[in-house]
């Protein structure tokens, strides 16, 4: 009975172990992309990189959290369709960017551009960890210094602490 | 200073909370138009009856700018309101046949009314691009000087109308009577 149990007990373990390697890997071999397929036409290999980068990083601004590959929205597929077109005319990745900025928005940005309106956003995790930082050093050192310092009285003080202490000598 | 001291981080957490409270009631598929205060986007298009149209042809006048299509439900919804402010005679409205196909948008208007100084079609959704439309049904006031000065997003019922539209349309009468 013990035997079977231990025996039982062993093979789960095995079981699992696979169970946990098999998961690993699943997971980290990259799955098929999600995009959608355009039937567009390039001439060098950089144009499709370049097209495939800015269509990977462009949000799609009818569907909230998707790239503009990965949607299937009629918008994105008319922004990819100007992608191509941007990029067969030879415009510069900053000349598509402002392009796409001056009809969306930051929101067309998985990152927003830096200006002083994105400031805080940019920089206020960092700014709020910092001043948490200086509140939490002040507390710590205020703690230690009180904990090193020596409380002493002079024997006025300790008559006057016994005193209200009731404790008479 | 004490005093100070201790009421600083309180008053520093009650406003952090206004802050991120008002951000849980922002509507996140709503994005603010890039366009508003300035002028249409040029275009040279034709109307879904085929008729050549362009900026010239925009009325004179304030007026709405509805971007629609004969797929889109939520513009039934909205299409009452429309017809009736094109019966009151009290604004303009020029469509924008986004995304659609002509034979369907045609019929459509037949079944249901035509309530568009006419529409400007766009099939490819290039004007649409230009504009910042990302989905129908969208509306925008113009000015008479074809500046764009608001947008709604989705269905412009008679509440958007009284709510949003009358304020912002007063707000621009006064500013132009200036």
């Amino acid at each position: 009975m013990i035997q079977s149990n231990l025996l039982r007990n062993s093979q789960l373990i095995w079981l699992s172990s696979w169970f946990i390697v098999l998961t690993t890997v699943s997971l980290s071999v990259p799955s098929p992309a999600f995009s959608q397929v355009d039937t567009f036409q390039f001439v060098t290999e950089e144009q499709q990189q370049r097209f495939r980068q800015l269509s990977d990083e462009l949000r799609c601004p009818m569907c909230q959290n998707t790239n503009l590959s990965g949607s299937t929205g009629g918008v994105a597929e008319d922004l990819r369709r100007e992608i191509y077109r941007m990029i067969m005319e030879g415009l510069t990745d900053q000349e598509i960017e402002q392009f796409m900025f001056e009809r969306y928005g930051d929101f067309i940005f998985y990152r927003p551009r830096l200006r002083a309106d994105t400031f805080l956003l940019w920089f206020g995790p960092i700014i709020f960890l910092l001043i948490g930082g200086f509140v939490a050093y002040g507390i710590f050192r205020r703690a230690k210094a009180l904990s090193e310092s020596e409380i002493s009285f002079d024997e006025s003080q300790r008559e006057e602490l016994n005193e209200l202490l009731g404790e008479k000598q | 200073m004490n005093r100070l001291k201790f009421f600083l981080p309180v008053i520093f957490f009650i406003g952090l909370a206004m802050l991120l409270w008002r951000g849980l009631y922002l509507d996140p598929k709503v994005l603010p138009s890039m366009l508003i205060d300035k002028p249409m986007p040029e275009f040279a298009l034709t109307t879904v009856e085929d008729l050549p149209v362009s900026n010239v042809d925009l009325p004179d006048q304030m007026f709405l700018l509805n971007v629609w299509g004969s797929y889109c439900l939520p513009c039934l919804i909205e299409h009452p309101t429309f017809m009736r402010l094109l019966e009151a005679g009290e604004i303009p409205v020029v469509g924008v046949n986004y995304r659609d196909q002509k034979e369907l948008a045609l019929d459509w208007l037949e079944d249901n009314g035509n309530p568009f100084s006419f529409s400007i079609l766009d099939e490819s959704g290039r004007f649409g691009i230009d504009l910042g439309v990302y989905g129908a049904p969208e509306t925008y006031l113009v000015d008479a000087d074809g500046v764009i000065r608001y947008r709604h997003v989705s269905v412009l019922d008679e509440t958007i109308w009284k709510e949003e539209f009358l304020p912002a349309i007063a707000e621009l009468q006064v500013e132009s009577d200036q």
